[in-house]
């Protein structure tokens, strides 16, 4: 299938907030040599160039993912970390993990609590070293590792970690190769530090200064057993087109294009509204005298999980969308 | 630079009233900046040319300001009503003196004697609309009168030094790192180099949001004082740092992850050079470093730190021997930002 083996690639690469450095080259690996230029800021964000005599637009994806981040090595070797973005402690208790040089962990809980009463701090890492001296000798203080769970297939739908948002930089990826001649001037950017508070995008925007963007990210789906009904979408039911989320309003005019486009091209989509979390639009769309912003998304159960779940005609459907907005005539600003 | 850092903690600097630690690091520096001017927002920038011509490339930042209070109300019977400035434990203030306005009146936190109050309030910590601040009026008049609405108060902290090479004293967060950075300011140094004294960090690192971009560095150095839970009954990684125990480099705190390159460079300098260096063992506290890095296009931010015991207490302590590992340590990332291209 298509995309798919671009986006194991990503999955296994090395890319927690702060650390993206490993992503960021197998992403560089795959940048259409057809690019005008590539280059990474000194936030790392990766920002890849193709001219167009139309309006500056900017599409971005986040490139990093949550993680851990080791802060104390104790006596008998265990370790003690904290969190890279969102992580609820209930569901990352017995979490495989894997540091950037490839040592194993799995995130266990102290003895004597209840599941209820789980905080970050109750929880630790067991690489199994049998003292502090080992630990040492595998791992140092600072160090980041991820989740580190299989990669498992069913038809079209996905079950890994860092779909969020590895499935997003694919969507970018895909755009790029498929846009040949863009009427737009066009700067894929591939965010660092989304998930520790939408750190790399706002730099960014600051530098790029666009006209337009168009941030795409997973977003929470409705449509699990005892859903709260604080978003809108369902997995497999089409890409979605952001509406708002506690981090942005996105602009109308944006909306109604992306519908339009949508309608053009004959995709289904459905509008995401979400009560809760936000992306990278949130610090875009505020940057200097304000930047003309929407968003698509790709459905995604239990983010920030080893296990996240989409499906895959969603995100092909995310990239035809977004190729569609590249190409389109937009007013320059 | 243990005198410096005990003559700069004793002056009263509490958020957006800086100015007598202002008067006294620009008339310290006046003799050696190149170039020095006060911003809108209050804070300090001091250039002072290098031997290599490198304008605005690096930034290090201390903040002049310290937590205290702010005075919002009176009582009828002549006590005060009051807010903290910045984050401050209600337990350590109880019973504490307090000086108020530019006038220095003195006051006391003040609450129910143990005799009035009921078991259930003797178990828990009282409310900050229970405390209040006595400052001897007869009556509300008379406090109106002597002290004014706004007007802050700052802990009185003392000085001293005590037990094993240890100082006690309030604000030696961030007198500290501003001590650090006078006396850096006061060398010749390898490269131009753009002291920010800032102000309102401990309200939301506020000063820096303007310095970041009037100065627009490529590199920050944060010049700071981080907490230390070295307590006893607190396990090892909750302790955070220790003072004693050398410079704090950290790698992230509650509001940035610290640029990593830069952060191996100072781990590196510091075990080359022998300097006693640990790092943060969890992750809390933040610092002006979160503004610089996401300022215009981004900034390569670097922070170094020194172990404080009760830091935004008046009783706060650090260790004298890691006030001069900051300085050596960041004289040495000067002279290795300078090496560079």
């Amino acid at each position: 299938m298509e995309y798919r083996d671009l986006l194991e690639q990503l999955i296994r690469a090395h890319g927690p907030s702060g650390d993206e450095e490993d992503v960021c080259q197998v992403i560089q690996r795959n940048v259409p040599a057809t690019v005008d230029e590539v280059t990474v800021d000194v936030m790392g964000n990766l920002i890849v160039h193709q001219k167009g005599n139309g309006p500056k637009v900017m599409l971005a994806a986040h490139m990093d993912s949550v993680g851990i981040i080791v802060t104390h090595i104790e006596k008998n070797g265990f370790l003690r970390f904290g969190a890279l973005g969102g992580l609820e402690p209930k569901a990352i208790y017995q979490a495989p993990v894997r540091f950037r040089n490839g040592v194993g962990g799995v995130i266990a809980v102290n003895e004597n609590k209840a599941e209820k009463e789980f905080k970050l701090t109750d929880l630790y890492l067991d690489i199994g070293a049998a003292d502090e001296t080992e630990a040492r000798n595998l791992v140092a203080v600072g160090d980041t590792a991820v989740f580190a769970a299989p990669i498992l297939k069913n038809g079209t739908r996905l079950i890994s970690p860092c779909l969020d948002n590895r499935a997003g930089c694919v969507a970018l990826l895909a755009v790029m190769q498929q846009v040949k001649n863009p009427v737009n001037d066009l700067y894929f950017v591939f965010t660092a530090q989304e998930e520790v508070g939408l750190r790399g995008a706002k730099p960014v925007s600051w530098s790029l200064e666009p006209d337009y963007a168009l941030v795409v990210d997973v977003t929470c789906p409705d449509d699990v057993p005892g859903a709260l009904h604080e978003g809108t979408t369902a997995v497999g039911k089409g890409t979605a087109i952001k509406v708002m989320d506690h981090s942005m309003i996105a602009h109308l005019a944006m909306v109604a294009q992306l519908s339009r486009l949508a309608d053009e091209i004959g995709i289904t989509v459905q509008k995401d509204l979400l009560k809760v979390g936000g992306t990278d639009a949130g610090a875009v769309h505020v940057s200097r005298s304000g930047v003309l912003t929407g968003g698509v998304s790709i459905p995604c159960r239990y983010t920030h999980t080893p296990t996240e779940l989409i499906d895959q005609t969603d995100l092909e459907a995310c990239v035809e969308l977004i190729r569609a907005f590249c190409e389109s005539e937009l007013v320059r600003r | 630079m243990l005198k410096l850092t005990r003559q700069l903690c004793a002056i009263s600097g509490v958020s957006s009233r800086e100015d007598a630690v202002r008067d006294f690091i620009a008339d310290t520096l006046l003799p050696f900046a190149s170039d020095m001017r006060t911003d809108p927002m209050g804070n300090l920038i001091v250039f002072k040319e290098g031997r290599k011509h490198t304008g605005n490339k690096l930034l290090l930042d201390a903040h002049m300001d310290e937590v205290g209070i702010m005075v919002s109300g009176y009582t009828k019977d002549g006590c005060l009503r009051f807010s903290f400035v910045g984050g401050v434990d209600r337990r350590v203030v109880l019973g504490k003196r307090v000086y108020i306005g530019t006038e220095r009146i003195l006051g006391i936190f003040g609450m129910k004697p143990v005799h009035l109050s009921t078991k259930e309030e003797r178990k828990s910590i009282p409310k900050l609309e229970s405390l209040y601040i006595d400052i001897g009026a007869k009556d509300e008049t008379e406090a109106r009168t002597l002290v004014k609405l706004g007007e802050v108060g700052v802990f009185d902290g003392e000085s001293l030094l005590f037990g094993n090479g240890l100082l006690k004293s309030k604000a030696i967060d961030d007198r500290a790192g501003c001590a650090a950075m006078i006396k850096l300011a006061q060398e010749e140094l390898a490269m131009d180099c753009n002291f920010v004294f800032s102000t309102q960090e401990e309200v939301g690192t506020r000063g820096a949001f303007a310095s970041s971009f009037s100065v627009k560095p490529e590199i920050a150095l944060m010049m700071e004082a981080t907490t230390a839970a070295d307590l006893p009954g607190t396990p090892g990684g909750k302790r955070v740092c220790a003072p004693g125990s050398g410079v704090v480099i950290p790698y992230m705190d509650g509001g940035i992850i610290y640029d990593r390159k830069l952060f191996e460079q100072l781990r590196c300098l510091a075990e080359e050079h022998h300097i006693p260096w640990q790092t943060k063992e969890y992750i809390s506290g933040g610092t002006n470093g979160r503004v610089y890095q996401r300022s215009c296009g981004g900034v390569r931010v670097a922070g170094l730190a020194v172990a404080t015991r009760y830091l935004h207490a008046p009783t706060s302590v650090a260790a004298v021997s890691d006030l001069g590992s900051m300085l050596r340590l960041a004289r040495l990332f000067i002279d290795r930002i300078a090496e560079e291209d």
